[in-house]
C-alpha cells in the first residue's frame, strides 16, 4: 500500500469535474443501488485548533507543533481498518470537521480521500466537504484543497459584527469572512455554506437580522443559523456565570430563531433541518445521512460512529466513540489500527428512538417508507395513532401524522426536544405491547 | 464514708439519663458511652477527692426540709444561664473545675451550637455554709417559650428562681416573659447581672431596667462575672438567704409532681420528680394521676447532674425515680405521682401537651420513609410534646403531620433529626390550629362537638357550616433601641397586632406589647424583625388563647384545575398578598411547557392573584451531528424518564419540587 494507486489520484481530479455538476436530485431519494447496510458517511476530526473559541467545548487542542505526517497516517490507517470492519462498499460523503480541519494541509486530506477511495468506491460526485475557518483559509489553499478532493466548503463565519467575534474569541474579523466566502464561492459555486450564530449575550433581535439580510447579499446556498449554548467549561459560561457577560435572553432567541426562518423562506431557502437552510438543492447530502440514521463511520480522536461490524459478521449496529486525546489517539491507532475506545451496541428499541429524535429534525420528517426499512411490523399509526397525548399535539397543531408520515409543523419544529419527551416514551411503550422479547439486530 | 463538705464531692458522672443509644452514638465529640454507666467516662471526667461515696449510697434524710433550696435559672438567649450553672456546680464540687465545662447541662449538639437549653436538666448541689450542709436543686429550664409549659412546670417544684441579665444587652423580651412566669409562680426572684467583664458592660443601667420593668429595687441585684468567677459565691449566698424552703410535709402520704422525663432504651422512662409531700424509696407501688397506672418503683436518687441513686428522697428534695414505665407519654409533665392506696389532690397546672405549629414533614426520597420514620419516633420518645399524625401528599408522597410548641421547637427537632440521625427531609410551611364554630347540626353530630380545631387545610368546613373561625392568639413582647421603634410598629400592623403597650425601660430602649395572631409570626417575623432593628430588637411570645378571625380558604389552580397540596387558609385581610406570594414563587418553580400556565389564587370563584407561565417557544438542540446524537438521546431519556414522575394537574406537567419550593418553609438557615 506505499503506492497511493492510479484509481485513487484519479478520484481527486474525477471529483474535481463533478463538483461544477448542479445538483438537483433530494437528498430524502435513495441514492444508489447499493444495499443500505453497505453504504455508509464518513466524518474525519482533525483535532487541532489555532485558538480556543470562548464558546466551543469540542473536542480540540492547542498544539505546540504538529505532527502532521503522524496524523495523516494514522487517519488513513483508522479509515482503511474501520472501513474493512464495517464492511462499508460505498462512501456517500466525507466530512472534514473539527477542530479546524483548514488548518490541515491539503496533502493530509488528499492521503485520507485516496485512502478511502482505495479501501472503498467513492463516487466521483460524493460530497466531500471541508470546515474552514476564514482565518486559516486564504484563497490558495482553497485552491489547494478542492485539489485534494473537497468539494464542498463549511465557513465558520459566525458573526457580521466585529464585536460579537470578538466575544466569541474568534481570530477573523467580518470583512476576513466574506472575503473567505466570495473566494470559496468563486472556487466552488452552489457548495459553500456558512454558520451564523443567534441568541449570543446582549444580542438584540434587529441588528441580528441585519446581518443576516447582509448575509444574504454574499452568501451561496446553504446557510446554518445556530442557536449558542452555553457550554459548561467554555469562557463565555463562566462570563455569564461570574456576571461579567448578561445570560443570553431565551426569549429573544427565540424571536431571532422565528425571524430568521422567516426571512429565509422568503429568500427562498428550504429550512431541511432545524438549523439548516438551503436554495436550489444544495442540502449537505452527509448530514442528512445523520438525520436519516444512516450508517457512518467517525475517524479520528473523539470521533462517533454508528455502523454494522459486517466485515467481522455482524449485523449489531455499534455506536463507536474513538479515543478523544489525540496522542493517545495516535499510540493506539498504530498499535492497533483504530483508535475505538468505546463500542455500544445500539438495540433495536433504541435506534427507533434515535430514527424518531433524527429524523423529526428534518423537514420531511419520518416518512411512513423511511419508518418501514427500520421497523417492518410496527407503523407509524400503531405507535402514535392511538396516543391522546399525541392528539393533543396533532390537535395543537405542532404536529403532523398523515399519509406521507410523521413531521414537526413550522411551529413544532422550534420545540421538538418537549414534543419527544411525549414521542419516545410512547415507542417504548408501543414497542413493549408490540414486541415481547425484542433481538438486537434481528 | 463521705462526709458533707463545701465543695469536694464526687459522685460520678454516668450516662446522661435522656440520651438514648442511637441518638448518643450520632454526636461527635467526648461523650458518655452509650449504654450503662461508663467507667472510663468516671476517670476522665472527675477526679476531685475521694471515691469513696460511690459505693454507698446517699442517705438523702439528713437533708431536713429547712436545709434545702430548689430554684432555677432563668435568663434571655446567651445572657449566660448555662455558664453561671456551670460555676455553680464547679462550686459546690459538683463537676471538676477544667476549662472543659462550658454548658455542662446543655448537653445537645444543637443546645450548644444555638446556645438555647431545649431539655431541661437538673443537678443537685451540696454546699457547706456557716456550718450548716445544704441541698441546693437546680433546677434548670428550657430557654425559650416554645416551652413556657415545661418552663412552668419546672418552676413549680422550685421556691426561687435567679434572673439573669446580660449587662451589656440589658433586658430582652425572653427575660420578660420569664420574669413573669417566676411572678406567677409567686417565686421570690433574685436579680443576677451578668457579664460585667465585659467593655461595654453597664452594670448600672441594667439595674435601673429591672428596677423599671420588675418593680425589683436596684440594690438586690448580683454583679457577676459567670465566664471569671467573679462574684458567684454571693449567688449561692442569696440562694441560701432570699428563697425559702419548700413547705412540704415529709409526714403526709406522697405527693411527687413529674417536671421532666426522659427515656433510656435500657430502662427505660426516667421521671424528674419533686417531692411535695411524703418518702420514696425502691420498692414502692406508685400510681400516675393522669393514667391512672400503677408501676413498682425501681430506683430512685438523685441528679448529680447525672444520676446518683440513693436510698430514699424526701419531700423537698429533687431527683429522678424510675419505675417501669415504657413510654415518656407515661411520664408526662405536670403529672402527680402518689402512693398506692393513699391517693392525694393532684397537684395543680397539668396539662396535656398542646402543639400550637403544625407542619408536614417528608422523607426527600420516599426509599428514606422507614429510616425517618424510625428516627422520628426515637426522637419523640424523649419528647412527648410533639404529636405526630400519619399524613400523605401527592406531590411529598407519605409522610407525617406533626405538632409542635412552637417554631423554635420545631426548628429544634428539624435540626436534631438531621444532626442526630442524618436524616434529610422536607418540612412544609407551617400552620396554626385554627378552631371554628360549627353552627350545621349535621356536622356537630359528625363532629361529636360545636367547636372543632383544624390542623389540615383541606378539613376547613365552608363557611355556610360554620358561624365563626377562631385563630390562635399570642401576647408578644419586643424590646428593642427606640431608634427602631417606627419600622417595628409598621411591622407589627402589617402582620395585624393590636398593640396593648409600649414602655420606655431606660432612656433608649422601648418595650412594646402586641396581640399577634400566632400564623403572622410563625414563619418569618422573627428574620423581619431582626433585619429590621439590625440584630437589635428580642422578641418572645406567650399563649394568648383565641380570637374570632375573618378565615378563608385559599385555592391554588393551574389553569383551573385546583392544586390540593397548596390549599391555604388565610385571613381575609392577607389573602391577596399571600396568594401572590405563592403565584410568585411558583411561577419561578414551574418549568415552561408547550402551552401557557395560568397560576391563580382564588377565593371560592373569586380570582385574587395571578402569575403566567408563557409557553416555550423555542426549545430543540441547535446542532445535532454524529458526536451529538448520543448525548442528545441520552438527555432525551433523563428527561422523558423524569416526565414520567410529574405530577399531572389538568395538562400541566409539575415537578416534585415545584410544590417543594412552596410549601417549604422560606427561613434556610
Amino acid at each position: 500500500m506505499a503506492v497511493p494507486g492510479a484509481r485513487a489520484r484519479g478520484w481527486a481530479a474525477a471529483a474535481k469535474a463533478a463538483q461544477r455538476r448542479p445538483r438537483v436530485e433530494d437528498a430524502g431519494a435513495p441514492p444508489s443501488p447499493e444495499l443500505a447496510s453497505r453504504r455508509a458517511a464518513l466524518y474525519v476530526h482533525w483535532p487541532y485548533c489555532e485558538k480556543r473559541c470562548s464558546y466551543c467545548n469540542f473536542n480540540k487542542y492547542i498544539p505546540r507543533g504538529v505532527q502532521e505526517a503522524a496524523m495523516r497516517n494514522c487517519l488513513v490507517t483508522e479509515a482503511q481498518t474501520l472501513l474493512q470492519l464495517s464492511g462499508v462498499r460505498r462512501v456517500e460523503s466525507v466530512f472534514f470537521g473539527g477542530g479546524t480541519p483548514s488548518l490541515a494541509s491539503p496533502h493530509t486530506v488528499a492521503a485520507v480521500l485516496e485512502a478511502v477511495a482505495r479501501t472503498a468506491h467513492l463516487p466521483a460526485d460524493s460530497e466531500v466537504t471541508l470546515e474552514a475557518n476564514p482565518t486559516s483559509a486564504s484563497g490558495s489553499r482553497l485552491a489547494a484543497f478542492g485539489a485534494a478532493g473537497v468539494n464542498r466548503l463549511s465557513i465558520g463565519l459566525q458573526s457580521l459584527d466585529d464585536s460579537e467575534l470578538q466575544l466569541l474569541g474568534r481570530t477573523h474579523s467580518a470583512n476576513d469572512a466574506l472575503r473567505t466566502l466570495a473566494e470559496a464561492r468563486r472556487l466552488f459555486p452552489g457548495r459553500v455554506s456558512v454558520d451564523l450564530m443567534l441568541g449570543l449575550p446582549a444580542q438584540r433581535v434587529g441588528p441580528w437580522i441585519g446581518q443576516l439580510q447582509e448575509l444574504l447579499h454574499h452568501c451561496d446556498d446553504h446557510l446554518s443559523l445556530y442557536q449558542l449554548s452555553l457550554e459548561r467549561g467554555t469562557t463565555l459560561f463562566t462570563q455569564v456565570r461570574q456576571g461579567a457577560l448578561p445570560a443570553p435572553d431565551p426569549e429573544l432567541a427565540a424571536e431571532m430563531y422565528q425571524k430568521g426562518r422567516a426571512v429565509l423562506r422568503e429568500a427562498g431557502f428550504r429550512q431541511y433541518e432545524v438549523s439548516n437552510f438551503a436554495r436550489n438543492g444544495a442540502l449537505s447530502t452527509h448530514n442528512w445521512t445523520y438525520w436519516q440514521c444512516g450508517q457512518y463511520l467517525g475517524v479520528g480522536p473523539g470521533a462517533h460512529g454508528r455502523f454494522m461490524l459486517q466485515g467481522t459478521g455482524s449485523h449489531t449496529r455499534e455506536a463507536r466513540i474513538q479515543t478523544l486525546e489525540p496522542d493517545n489517539w495516535m499510540k493506539e491507532v498504530m498499535l492497533s489500527g483504530h483508535g475505538t475506545r468505546k463500542r455500544v451496541p445500539l438495540g433495536k428499541l433504541e435506534l427507533l428512538e434515535e430514527v424518531l429524535a433524527m429524523g423529526l429534525r428534518t423537514d420531511v420528517g419520518i416518512t411512513h417508507q423511511h419508518w418501514q426499512q427500520f421497523e417492518p411490523q410496527l407503523t407509524l399509526n400503531d405507535v402514535f395513532g392511538a396516543s391522546e397525548e399525541v392528539k393533543l399535539l396533532l390537535e395543537q397543531g405542532l404536529l403532523l401524522l398523515d399519509d406521507r408520515g410523521l413531521r414537526c409543523s413550522w411551529e413544532g419544529l422550534a420545540v421538538l426536544d418537549s414534543l419527544l419527551l411525549t414521542l419516545l416514551p410512547r415507542l417504548q411503550e408501543a414497542w413493549q405491547q408490540g414486541t415481547p422479547s425484542p433481538v438486537p439486530g434481528g | 464514708m463521705w462526709t458533707l463538705a463545701g465543695r469536694g464531692w464526687w459522685l460520678g458522672r454516668a450516662l446522661a439519663p435522656w440520651v438514648t443509644g442511637a441518638a448518643n452514638m450520632a454526636l461527635p465529640g467526648p461523650r458518655p458511652a452509650p449504654t450503662g454507666r461508663a467507667p472510663a467516662e468516671f476517670r476522665a471526667s472527675d477526679r476531685l477527692s475521694s471515691s469513696a461515696g460511690l459505693k454507698e449510697k446517699l442517705d438523702m434524710s439528713i437533708f431536713p426540709v429547712e436545709n434545702i433550696r430548689n430554684f432555677s435559672i432563668i435568663a434571655h438567649v446567651d445572657h449566660g444561664k448555662s455558664t453561671l450553672a456551670d460555676r455553680l456546680l464547679e462550686l459546690t464540687g459538683t463537676i471538676d473545675k477544667t476549662k472543659n465545662n462550658k454548658q455542662v447541662l446543655d448537653k445537645l449538639q444543637v443546645e450548644r451550637e444555638r446556645g438555647i437549653t431545649v431539655k431541661a436538666q437538673t443537678a443537685s448541689l451540696f454546699y457547706s455554709c456557716e456550718g450548716k450542709q445544704y441541698l441546693l436543686n437546680l433546677i434548670d429550664t428550657p430557654g425559650h417559650v416554645d416551652f413556657s409549659y415545661e418552663v412552668s412546670r419546672s418552676l413549680s417544684a422550685c421556691q426561687g428562681v435567679l434572673l439573669v441579665v446580660d449587662a451589656n444587652e440589658g433586658i430582652q423580651a425572653q427575660t420578660v416573659a420569664n420574669f413573669f412566669l417566676a411572678f406567677e409562680a409567686q417565686l421570690s426572684v433574685i436579680p443576677v447581672i451578668n457579664k460585667i467583664d465585659l467593655k461595654n458592660a453597664d452594670p448600672e443601667r441594667v439595674e435601673k431596667q429591672i428596677e423599671k420593668v420588675f418593680d425589683i429595687p436596684s440594690g438586690e441585684c448580683i454583679k457577676i462575672s459567670a465566664k471569671l468567677g467573679t462574684n458567684v459565691e454571693s449567688v449561692l449566698q442569696a440562694v441560701i438567704e432570699r428563697i425559702p424552703p419548700p413547705k412540704v410535709h415529709r409526714k403526709n402520704p406522697l405527693r411527687a409532681l413529674v417536671f421532666d422525663s426522659t427515656f433510656d432504651q435500657y430502662r427505660g422512662v426516667i421521671a424528674n420528680v419533686a417531692l411535695f409531700d411524703g418518702v420514696v424509696s425502691k420498692g414502692d407501688k406508685i400510681i400516675s394521676a393522669y393514667t391512672q397506672k400503677t408501676y413498682e418503683v425501681n430506683e430512685v436518687g438523685i441528679l448529680n447532674p447525672n444520676e446518683h441513686s440513693t436510698h430514699k428522697l424526701y419531700a423537698g428534695q429533687v431527683g429522678y425515680l424510675i419505675a417501669g414505665m415504657k413510654d415518656v407519654t407515661e411520664a408526662q409533665i405536670g403529672d402527680t405521682l402518689y402512693l398506692h392506696k393513699q391517693p392525694v389532690e393532684p397537684l395543680p397546672g397539668f396539662k396535656s401537651a398542646k402543639p400550637m405549629v403544625f407542619a408536614g414533614m417528608y422523607p426527600v426520597d420516599q426509599s428514606e420513609y422507614n429510616n425517618l420514620k424510625s428516627a422520628i419516633e426515637k426522637l419523640t420518645l424523649n419528647d412527648s410534646s410533639v404529636t405526630v399524625h400519619r399524613d400523605s401528599s401527592l406531590a411529598l408522597g407519605a409522610g407525617w403531620r406533626l405538632g409542635f410548641l412552637g417554631l423554635l421547637h420545631m426548628e429544634v427537632f428539624n435540626q436534631r433529626l438531621e444532626q442526630e440521625y442524618n436524616a434529610s427531609v422536607i418540612l412544609t410551611t407551617p400552620t396554626v390550629p385554627y378552631k371554628a364554630v360549627l353552627s350545621s347540626a349535621k356536622l356537630i353530630k359528625e363532629y361529636r362537638d360545636k367547636e372543632i380545631t383544624i390542623i389540615n387545610p383541606a378539613q376547613f368546613p365552608d363557611k355556610s357550616k360554620v358561624s365563626e373561625y377562631l385563630e390562635p392568639v399570642v401576647l408578644g413582647t419586643i424590646i428593642t433601641p427606640d431608634e427602631f421603634t417606627g419600622k417595628i410598629m409598621m411591622l407589627c400592623q402589617a402582620r395585624r397586632a393590636v398593640q396593648k403597650n409600649m414602655i420606655f425601660i431606660d432612656q433608649n430602649r422601648v418595650m412594646l406589647k402586641y396581640l399577634f395572631p400566632l400564623n403572622e409570626i410563625v414563619v418569618d417575623f422573627y428574620d423581619s424583625l431582626k433585619s429590621l432593628s439590625s440584630g437589635y430588637a428580642s422578641f418572645d411570645y406567650e399563649d394568648a388563647g383565641y380570637q374570632t378571625a375573618e378565615l378563608v380558604k385559599m385555592d391554588i389552580l393551574l389553569n383551573g384545575n385546583i392544586v390540593e397540596e397548596l390549599v391555604t387558609i388565610v385571613h381575609k385581610d392577607k389573602a391577596h398578598f399571600v396568594g401572590k406570594a405563592i403565584c410568585e414563587r411558583l411561577k419561578d418553580s414551574l418549568p415552561r411547557q408547550l402551552f401557557e400556565i395560568a397560576i391563580q389564587a382564588a377565593i371560592g370563584s373569586k380570582i385574587i392573584a395571578r402569575e403566567t407561565v408563557k409557553a416555550y417557544r423555542k426549545n430543540v438542540l441547535a446542532k445535532c451531528y454524529g458526536g451529538d446524537i448520543t448525548r442528545k438521546m441520552k438527555l432525551l431519556k433523563r428527561q422523558a424518564e423524569g416526565k414520567k414522575k410529574l405530577r399531572k394537574i389538568g395538562n400541566v406537567e409539575v415537578p416534585k419540587d415545584a410544590f417543594i419550593k412552596v410549601l417549604k418553609t422560606q427561613s434556610d438557615k
